[in-house]
């Protein structure tokens, strides 16, 4: 048994927030009751998390682990490592590995790897059409038996508008999400980064924020035809939120993700450094606002944070020939601290919400921090001063833009199933 | 007034009194360029790289001459003989030249930012000639150059900048640099080619958009021509007579300017697109002079990055005198010393 002490625990899904300690038993949740109940208990390990936010498991409904094909740049292994230093207890790994996942054995490989070596849960999620490619839909069904829990063709959008909605169509019936990757290819031709001054100053190509939101209104359009729950990945234009308020305001089922990196940079931090090219590129200052707006009014569902490991070797190069992605496991929790609750944006329990009730709500699954429950606890600090420094990190990559900044408030310790998977100093 | 870079990467973040003063800097070699024999000795035992990464041949024969001028060697790499093609890095490629032990790097490459990315990995100084869209320093001070001496200044003048803008590194370094003395600009082609993003990259240069080129021509001072390009471009163009039809610059239009306006093109031209031969040969064009002023701007590069801070602030052409009493050192510092700008440097 594990007994987390004088916590303050915020669950969003019962509106608790008060001291308390926490029992766990095994694998779920034993008993949740007031500071000192437990005290009489005699063989229960303890944490003490006085003075810190105890909170159901965080989930990163968006992350690469690049296992199998690319486990230069990350594994499963080294990525959940990660996740559990970031606070997560379970991570969403996207398909574009290689081969694709689009197929079952490769479902039943990631979930083998993740029972053997991984450090948090893994759902894995299955693409949306064969290979990625955007010709024929992939054996879905199959992989939501081995154990998916969305589709997508991340890394892209679904090709064409028919393919989309026969996937969406397809997946209403399998009961599964559809996470769009919304970009219009042809807008986005060539593009290292968004489109604006900087892009102009700076020489670089960039994308219109009309590359994301054409490709939203696209995907909402089609989930009112079809009725099946769209999930629009790292949402990063207003234009693109507005598409979902839309739909949001039409009853359908369409959700939406902002990452750490959308809602701290923007398009004028780039200086021809690739540890601030990804994809979605970093956006204007007023989309930034604009996101920052809708993770505090509700429009936004989930902070995710797009991990995108890359190996030095690939990721070293001249800004044009660099490789979208950035790492984002380990600085998401401080970063929302910093940009949103310290400047009070949103509130402690809506932060807890878009890391956990958010991101369940997309996938069709509770979260909450209840007796029964399964043990998956995230605890951090919104006051403990640290410096986030990338050759720390377990992960195989170094290409975070955030190396070397000084946080107050961190991840203090991770518990997936009953067990210890990291714990700060 | 020292140089306080290391590189020469970009115009945008100089200053103009260190604008004029590499300028300045390079009045003594345009005198330079006007005697029968050219060749210092400043810069001998140096060894200037040259790495174009994209083709070229004019800048590559222009800072080849100016190291030779200078008295430096210079090693060449061509994008098509280098390594690469075979998969070498950027990075590595730039750690193999360095390791030749080159005094200076001067490179050309198709992706913006792609001289800074080296010059943050190597301790030898970088000139940027030419990255991507972004910048065309040397091509920069090169036509404020040859304006100032045609003009007698650079200050307040109404230029006109005709073309493809949204892919021309010339534009940005022209905006950056004649921007700091108070110019104002007309940016004028095809909307397409005229991002309004432009008018926001030079805060406090007033920078407007038309597309009418009668418009855009109307009280010019300088009219400075882009080459319709075809290599730079990721969209549809528009068609060849679109172009002729509404922007090239003919000697009918160039009334709109004011009498006296300088044309300017940073080559090389498409004759009978952009411009008809009649301007492109008329009196008002500045063409080979600018192709002549680049050699002296690049030898002022070379010489400041080079020689710039081992040198007690003199200039080269009269510190170089007693070396080698050769007629045509002699003659070259003669020259020069009677220039007032090296005059000043001296005392």
């Amino acid at each position: 048994m594990l007994l987390i002490k004088s916590g303050r625990v915020i669950d969003p899904a019962s509106k608790t927030d008060a001291l308390m300690d926490v029992l766990l038993d095994g694998q779920v949740v034993k008993e949740v009751g007031e500071p000192g109940r437990f005290a009489g208990l005699k063989d229960a390990d303890i944490l003490d998390a006085d003075g810190m936010i105890v909170a159901p498991g965080f989930i990163d409904l968006h992350v690469h682990l690049r296992e199998p094909g690319q486990e230069s740049s990350e594994s499963i292994e080294s990525g959940t490592r990660s996740a559990a230093r970031g606070g997560f207890t379970a991570v969403c790994c996207m398909p574009n590995t290689r081969p694709v996942h689009d197929n079952a054995s490769i479902t039943r490989f990631i979930l083998d790897q993740a029972r053997m070596v991984g450090a948090t849960r893994v759902w894995p999620i299955g693409a949306a059409s064969v290979g990625s490619q955007g010709e024929a839909i992939a054996e879905i069904a199959a992989m939501k038996e081995a154990g998916i829990v969305a589709v997508s063709d991340d890394g892209k959008p679904i090709a064409t508008a028919r393919l989309t909605r026969q996937v969406m169509d397809y997946c209403r019936s399998l009961g599964l999400p559809v996470i769009e990757h919304s970009e219009d290819v042809s807008l986005a031709a060539g593009a290292v980064m968004r489109e604006g001054v900087t892009s102009t100053r700076l020489g670089l190509r960039g994308m219109p924020a009309a590359a994301e939101s054409v490709c939203v209104a696209r995907d909402v359009q089609l989930a009112q035809l079809t009725g099946a729950r769209l999930h629009v990945a790292h949402l990063s234009a207003k234009g693109s939120l507005d598409q979902v308020r839309w739909a949001k305001s039409h009853g359908l089922s369409v959700t939406c993700e902002v990452t750490p990196h959308h809602f701290t940079l923007i398009d004028e931090d780039v200086q021809y450094d690739s540890r601030f090219k990804m994809n979605p590129p970093l956006a204007s200052r007023e989309d930034r606002h604009a996101l920052i707006a809708g993770l505090a009014d509700g429009a936004v569902d989930a902070i995710a944070t797009d991990h995108a490991p890359h190996e030095p070797a690939l990721k070293d190069v001249e800004f044009d020939r660099a490789p979208f992605g950035i790492l984002g496991l380990e600085t998401a929790i401080a970063l929302t601290l910093e940009q949103l609750v310290h400047l009070k944006k949103i509130s402690l329990q809506r932060m807890v919400e878009l890391f956990t009730v958010g991101p369940a709500r997309v996938l069709g699954i509770e979260r909450r921090l209840a007796v029964g429950q399964p043990a998956d606890i995230t605890i951090f600090s919104t006051t403990h001063e640290w410096t986030y420094n990338v050759n720390d990190s377990p992960s195989k990559s170094r290409n975070s833009p955030f190396d070397g900044r000084i946080f107050k408030g961190a991840p203090m310790a991770t518990i997936v199933a009953g067990k210890l998977a990291f714990r700060r100093n | 007034m020292i140089y306080r870079f290391r590189d020469l990467l970009a115009l945008e973040p100089l200053s103009a009194a260190e604008l004029t003063f590499l300028l300045d800097q390079s009045k003594p070699f345009q005198e330079i360029q006007r005697h029968p024999l050219k060749k210092l000795a400043t810069l001998r035992g140096k060894t200037v790289a040259l790495a174009f990464f994209e083709t070229s041949t004019r800048t590559r024969i222009s800072f080849g001459t100016a190291a030779s001028r200078l008295g430096a060697d210079s090693m060449n790499l061509q994008a098509e003989a280098s390594s690469l093609k075979k998969g070498e890095t950027l990075l590595d490629t730039a750690f193999n030249l360095n390791a030749m032990k080159p005094d200076c790097l001067v490179m050309r490459h198709s992706a913006s930012g792609a001289a800074d990315y080296v010059a943050r990995h190597l301790d030898m100084p970088v000139v940027n000639a030419g990255d991507g869209t972004h910048e065309h320093p040397s091509q920069g001070l090169l036509d404020a150059l040859t304006i100032r001496d045609r003009k007698g200044t650079i200050e307040n003048l109404n230029v006109t900048i005709l073309g493809d803008l949204s892919h021309s590194r010339v534009a940005r370094s022209n905006i950056h640099l004649l921007g700091k003395f108070g110019c104002r600009f007309t940016l004028c082609g095809p909307a397409m080619w005229v991002p309004h993003e432009l008018e926001k990259i030079a805060p406090g240069t007033p920078i407007r958009s038309v597309y009418k080129i009668e418009e855009a021509l109307e009280d010019a001072d300088v009219i400075i021509m882009l080459r319709v390009q075809t290599e730079r471009q990721h969209e549809p163009s528009i068609s060849a007579n679109d172009y002729i039809h509404g922007y090239q610059l003919n000697a009918e239009r160039l009334k709109r300017a004011k009498p006296n306006a300088l044309v300017l093109h940073p080559g090389p031209m498409n004759r009978g697109i952009e411009i008809t031969p009649e301007v492109a040969d008329g009196p008002q064009s500045c063409v080979l002079e600018q192709v002549t002023n680049g050699v002296a701007v690049r030898m002022a590069i070379l010489y400041l990055l080079i020689a710039g801070d081992s040198e007690d602030g003199a200039h080269p052409a009269v510190r170089q005198a007693p070396a080698t009493p050769t007629a045509h050192n002699r003659r070259s510092t003669d020259d020069a010393a009677q220039h007032p700008v090296s005059k000043g440097k001296d005392s």
